[in-house]
C-alpha cells in the first residue's frame, strides 16, 4: 500500500509538470481560439533561452527578466507574423500553422544557444523530504512539491488576473465571443498579444521547472506532448480542466507503468495517456470541463 | 396549375415535441403534408420553422410525436434514410460543398443512385463508368432546368450568394426527391431573383408533381405560391389551413401578421 | 505546341469527364511516364536513383495516402508514419512465415493490415473532429510503434525490432540494381495514383469531399457519414502501408519501428500541405520538395558558405526553414504548390494575349 501511494503521489506531482505545459494551451485557446500546437517547442525555447542566458554569467533574477522578454517578443512576433494574416481561415489550418512554428522555434532556440543538454540548477533537490519519509515511509520529492507549489500559486494568480483586472475582464469577453468583444471595443491583436506573453511566461516557468529535473533537451518536446492528452480530459476552455486533467494523466500513467507494464515488457507511458485519452473520448467528447456543442443547421 | 392533382396524405406528423436540455424548440405539433402540394410553414422568428424541417428530415430526433411517412410510422428519421426515402432539402445558410464544383456538388446528389463499388471506382471501370456517364447526363438536365450551365465548372465558393442558392436546389433537385424541403429559398434575394426561383418552384412541382414544403418569409411569395400554410409561433401550431383561412385567422394576425410584416 | 484548348470540342460526357481532359495534358502527362519509366534509368547515377528518386516515389505514395485522408475526407492525421510501420513488418511477416509468398501480394496484404488499423484508429473519428481526431491519431503513432518495439514476433525475435527485409523477386526475377527497384517502385506508384485520382473523380471522392466540406448536408443529401469516413481511413491506410513496405524493401532495406517515428508522420503532413492539400499532383510536388531541401540546404551550408556557418547549423536551418515555409504556405498559398502549378497553366492558357 505504501508502495501504491508513493506511485500515485510521485504521478501526481508529475502529472503538475503537465498542467503546467496544458496551462498555456488553454490560456491561448480560450482567448484566440487557436489550438498552440507550439506550446511545448516554446517551453523548450524558454528553458534554452534561460540557460544561455545564464552561461554568459547572467545572474538569475535578470536572466529570468530577460527570458521572459525573450518570450514576449516571441509571442508578439507569432501574433503579427503568423496568427494575424491567418484569421477567418479554417480553426484547423492554424492549427497546422502551429506545427510550423513549432518546428520553426525548436530549431531557432538549438541554433541560437546550441543543441547539447544543460543543466539546470533552480536550488531545490530532487530527493525525499525527511520528515515525511520517517512519519509514513512515503518518499515525496521536495522539488516535485515545490513544483505544486508554484504551481498553485500561478494559477491563483491567473485566476486572480482574469477576475479583477480590466485586462482579465477583456480577455474573458474575448473568450466568450470575439465579434461581440469588438463590437465594444476591445482591441482584439492587444489582447491576442497579451495572452502570447501570458503563455510565454507559463511556458518559462514550466521549462524551468522541467529543466531543473530532468535537464534543458530536445526531449522536453515530446514530454510536452503529453499535454494534448491532458487537454482532451480537462477540457481545452478549462483552467481547473488542465490542473485536474494533468493529474489525472500523471498519476494514471505512472500507475499504469508500475503495475501494467510490467506484464508488457514496460515503456508503456510513451502511449498511455494518449490511449486513456481517446478512450475517454469515446465516453466524453467535450472533456470534463468543457462545454456541449450543439450544431445548427 | 394544369395537370397537378392533389393526392393523398404523404407525410404526417403528430404531437411532435423537441427539445434541447430545457429548451423547447417545438411543443405538440401535429400537421400533414398531401402528395403533390406546396405546403408553407411560417412564423416569426425563433418559431421553430427550421427545426420542423430537420425533424421531417431526421438531422433532429423529437423526444415525443410520432412520424408517418408513406404510410411507414417510425418515432425518428435518420438523415440518410430520409434521402433514401426520396426526401430532399436545402438549408437556410447555404450547405453546398465549398471545395468542389458547380457539377460535383449537383453530382452529390444522386449519390444514393450510385450503385459502384470504391474497388469499381478505383479502377473506373465497367459499372463505375456507365454509371458516371448516365448520371452526368441527368445532373446536365437538372443544370438545364435550372439555367445554371455557364457556371458548371465553378467552384461554389465563388459564386455571388443568389447563384448559390440555385445550385443547392439543383443539388437537391438532382435526387429526384418526391418530396422537396426548402429552408427560406429565397432569403435575401432582389426581387428579380425571387422570381426566378418562385419560377423554379413552381416548375417543379408543376412538372415532376414533387412535393414541397418550404420555409419563407416574404408573405407575398408564401400566400401567391402555396397550397396550405401551417404557422408557427413559439414553438406551437396556432393555425392551419389554405392561405386565406390563415389571412383571417385572429390568432395569426395577433402573432404575426398584425405587427406589420 | 502551345498549352491551348481552342478546337477541343466535347461531343459526349464521357470525352468531359476524361481523367485528362485537355489533350496537351493528356500528352504532357504521358511524356512525363515515358521520360520516368524510360530516360530515367537509363541516364540517372546509382546516387540519384538510391538516394533520392525511390525515396520520393516512396513519400509520394505515403503523401498521397495522407492527401485521401486529409485533403480529400477532412480527418487531420498525426500518424501516417505507423500506417506505414504497419504496413512494412506485416509485409515482412506475411513473407517470412508464408512459404512461397509473392512479394507483391505480401505488400498488398501489407497495406490491407495497414487499412484495418486504420480503420480501428478511424473509428473516434465518428464521434470527434479536428484538434480530438489529431491527438487520437497520436496515440496511433506511439501505440503501434511501442507494441511493434515490444512484442518480438513481429520481428522475428531481432533485437529492438529491427528487420531486414527479404530479397524482392517477382516471377524468378530478383530486383536488387538501383534500376530494377527504382522501376519496381514506380509501377507501384504509377498505377496506386491512377487509382487514387479515379477515386477523386467519382463519387466516392465526392463522399469524402462533402464530408469534409459540411458534414451535415452530405448525410442530409444521403451519404452514408460512417462508410465514408472509415473508408478514407482504410484507403488512406492502405497507401501508407504499402508505402511502408516499400520504404523497408527498396529503399531502406533494413529498418526498425523507430524509423516510423512522430517526425516522419509530420514530415508527410508538410509534403501535403507544401504541395497541395486535396490534390494527387499535390502529393507527389510535395514529396519532392521534402526531399530534395534537406540536400540543397545541406549543398549551401557546406559548399556556399563553407566555413561561414557553423556544420551543426545544418540541421537547425531545416527545422527553421520547414517550420517557416508551413507557416507560409498557409499565409500564401493554402492550395500549395499544386495551385502554383494550375496558375501558371491559366496563365500559360492564354499567353500571349491574357485580355
Amino acid at each position: 500500500m505504501q508502495f501504491f501511494f508513493e506511485v500515485l503521489i510521485g504521478g501526481l506531482l508529475s502529472g503538475v509538470m503537465y498542467s503546467f505545459i496544458a496551462l498555456g494551451f488553454v490560456l491561448i485557446y480560450k482567448a484566440s481560439g487557436v489550438f498552440n500546437f507550439a506550446q511545448g517547442a516554446m517551453v523548450f525555447f524558454a528553458a534554452l533561452t534561460f540557460v544561455g542566458i545564464m552561461e554568459m554569467g547572467v545572474p538569475f533574477w535578470l536572466a529570468l527578466i530577460l527570458a521572459f522578454g525573450a518570450m514576449v517578443l516571441l509571442g508578439i512576433a507569432t501574433e503579427k507574423i503568423v496568427l494575424r494574416p491567418l484569421v477567418n481561415q479554417p480553426p484547423i489550418a492554424l492549427f497546422m500553422a502551429t506545427i510550423g512554428l513549432t518546428f520553426f522555434v525548436e530549431g531557432l532556440a538549438q541554433a541560437m544557444w546550441g543543441a547539447s543538454v544543460r543543466g539546470l540548477d533552480l536550488g531545490i533537490q530532487d530527493e525525499p523530504i525527511g520528515w515525511i519519509l520517517e512519519a509514513t515511509d512515503i518518499g515525496v520529492s521536495k522539488f516535485d512539491l515545490f513544483a505544486a507549489g508554484v504551481a498553485a500559486v500561478l494559477v491563483t494568480a491567473l485566476a486572480l488576473f482574469f477576475q479583477y483586472t480590466r485586462v482579465g475582464r477583456a480577455l474573458r469577453a474575448v473568450a466568450d465571443d470575439h465579434q461581440a468583444a469588438l463590437s465594444i471595443g476591445i482591441p482584439l491583436q492587444n489582447i491576442w498579444r497579451i495572452v502570447w506573453a501570458v503563455a510565454g511566461f507559463v511556458a518559462l516557468v514550466a521549462g524551468l521547472l522541467w529543466g531543473a529535473r530532468n535537464g534543458v533537451q530536445f526531449a522536453l518536446v515530446f514530454t510536452a506532448l503529453k499535454a494534448l492528452p491532458v487537454l482532451i480530459l480537462g477540457g481545452f476552455t478549462s483552467v481547473p480542466g488542465a490542473i485536474v486533467g494533468g493529474l489525472i494523466i500523471g498519476s494514471s500513467e505512472k500507475l499504469a507503468e508500475v503495475y501494467l507494464g510490467s506484464y508488457v515488457g514496460g515503456g508503456i507511458d510513451s502511449w498511455f495517456p494518449y490511449v486513456l485519452a481517446l478512450a475517454f473520448l469515446l465516453v466524453r467528447p467535450e472533456g470534463l470541463f468543457g462545454e456541449k456543442h450543439i450544431d445548427r443547421v | 396549375m394544369s395537370g397537378r392533382q392533389i393526392g393523398d396524405v404523404i407525410l404526417d406528423l403528430q404531437h411532435i415535441s423537441l427539445r434541447f436540455g430545457g429548451v423547447k424548440a417545438l411543443t405538440d405539433i401535429s400537421f400533414d403534408v398531401r402528395e403533390h402540394e406546396v405546403r408553407a410553414i411560417i412564423g416569426p422568428n425563433g418559431a421553430g420553422k427550421s427545426s420542423m424541417l430537420n425533424v421531417i428530415n431526421g438531422v433532429y430526433h423529437p423526444q415525443e410525436g410520432r412520424i408517418t411517412f408513406r404510410g411507414e410510422e417510425r418515432r425518428k428519421m435518420e438523415p440518410h434514410m430520409a434521402a433514401m426515402q426520396g426526401i430532399s432539402r436545402t438549408f437556410q445558410n447555404i450547405a453546398l460543398f465549398k471545395g468542389m464544383t458547380v457539377l460535383d456538388n449537383v453530382m452529390t446528389g444522386r449519390i444514393t443512385k450510385m450503385k459502384a463499388t470504391f474497388i469499381e471506382q478505383a479502377l473506373f471501370f465497367g459499372r463505375a463508368h456507365r454509371e458516371e456517364m448516365e448520371h452526368r447526363k441527368k445532373v446536365e438536365e437538372v443544370i438545364d432546368f435550372l439555367e445554371i450551365q455557364h457556371i458548371r465548372k465553378t467552384p461554389v465558393g465563388r459564386l455571388p450568394y443568389g447563384l448559390q442558392k440555385r445550385v443547392e436546389l439543383a443539388r437537391a433537385l438532382a435526387a429526384e426527391p418526391s418530396m422537396l424541403l426548402l429552408d427560406e429559398p429565397m432569403a435575401g434575394m432582389n426581387v428579380e431573383e425571387k422570381q426566378d426561383m418562385c419560377r423554379f418552384i413552381l416548375d417543379v412541382n408543376d412538372q415532376f408533381g414533387t412535393t414541397i414544403v418550404l420555409i419563407e418569409h416574404d408573405m407575398g411569395v408564401v400566400m401567391d405560391i402555396s397550397d396550405r400554410v401551417v404557422v408557427l409561433d413559439y414553438g406551437k401550431k396556432i393555425g392551419d389551413g389554405t392561405p386565406d383561412e390563415v389571412r383571417s385567422n385572429e390568432e395569426v394576425i395577433r402573432a404575426y401578421l398584425g405587427t406589420g410584416h | 505546341m502551345l498549352y491551348r484548348e481552342a478546337g477541343q470540342f466535347k461531343a459526349s460526357y464521357a470525352a468531359d469527364q476524361q481523367i485528362f481532359p485537355i489533350r496537351q495534358d493528356r500528352v504532357g502527362v504521358l511524356l512525363l511516364l515515358a521520360v520516368a519509366f524510360v530516360v530515367v534509368p537509363m541516364f540517372a547515377s546509382e546516387y540519384w536513383l538510391k538516394g533520392i528518386l525511390i525515396q520520393f516515389l516512396v513519400f509520394s505514395l505515403a503523401a498521397l495516402g495522407l492527401n485521401i485522408l486529409t485533403g480529400y475526407a477532412g480527418q487531420l492525421s498525426l500518424g501516417s508514419a505507423a500506417f506505414m510501420a504497419v504496413g512494412a513488418f506485416a509485409s515482412y511477416n506475411f513473407m517470412l512465415r508464408i512459404d512461397g509468398m509473392p512479394l507483391l501480394l505480401a505488400f498488398a496484404l501489407g497495406g490491407l493490415m495497414a487499412a484495418l488499423v486504420g480503420i480501428a484508429f478511424g473509428l473516434p473519428s465518428l464521434r470527434i473532429k479536428g484538434f480530438y481526431l489529431a491527438v487520437a491519431t497520436l496515440a496511433a503513432q506511439f501505440f503501434i510503434v511501442w507494441i511493434l518495439t515490444k512484442v518480438s514476433w513481429f520481428s522475428n525475435d531481432s533485437s529492438s525490432g529491427v528487420i531486414t527485409a527479404q530479397d524482392m523477386v517477382i516471377f524468378g526475377y530478383k530486383f536488387a540494381s538501383p534500376q530494377a527497384k527504382y522501376l519496381l517502385v514506380l509501377a507501384i506508384v504509377a498505377i496506386m495514383a491512377l487509382m487514387a485520382k479515379n477515386m477523386a473523380r467519382s463519387s466516392v471522392g465526392r463522399a469524402w469531399m462533402a464530408v469534409r466540406d459540411m458534414d451535415v448536408a452530405a448525410e442530409v443529401i444521403g451519404i452514408r457519414i460512417m462508410y465514408s469516413k472509415l473508408l478514407a481511413f482504410a484507403v488512406s491506410s492502405f497507401y501508407c502501408g504499402v508505402a511502408g513496405a516499400l520504404y523497408a524493401y527498396a529503399y531502406l532495406g533494413t529498418v526498425e519501428p523507430e524509423g516510423f517515428n512522430l517526425d516522419l508522420s509530420f514530415k508527410i503532413l508538410f509534403m501535403i500541405i507544401i504541395g497541395g492539400v486535396g490534390s494527387i499532383m499535390g502529393s507527389f510536388l510535395g514529396a519532392a520538395f521534402i526531399v530534395l531541401l534537406p540536400i540543397f540546404l545541406d549543398v549551401l551550408v557546406q559548399d556556399v558558405f563553407t566555413g561561414m556557418l557553423p556544420p551543426s547549423i545544418a540541421s537547425n536551418l531545416q527545422l527553421m526553414v520547414f517550420g517557416g515555409l508551413i507557416i507560409f504556405f498557409l499565409i500564401v498559398e493554402p492550395h500549395g504548390l499544386a495551385r502554383l502549378w494550375q496558375i501558371a497553366k491559366e496563365k500559360l492558357r492564354l499567353w500571349p494575349f491574357p485580355h
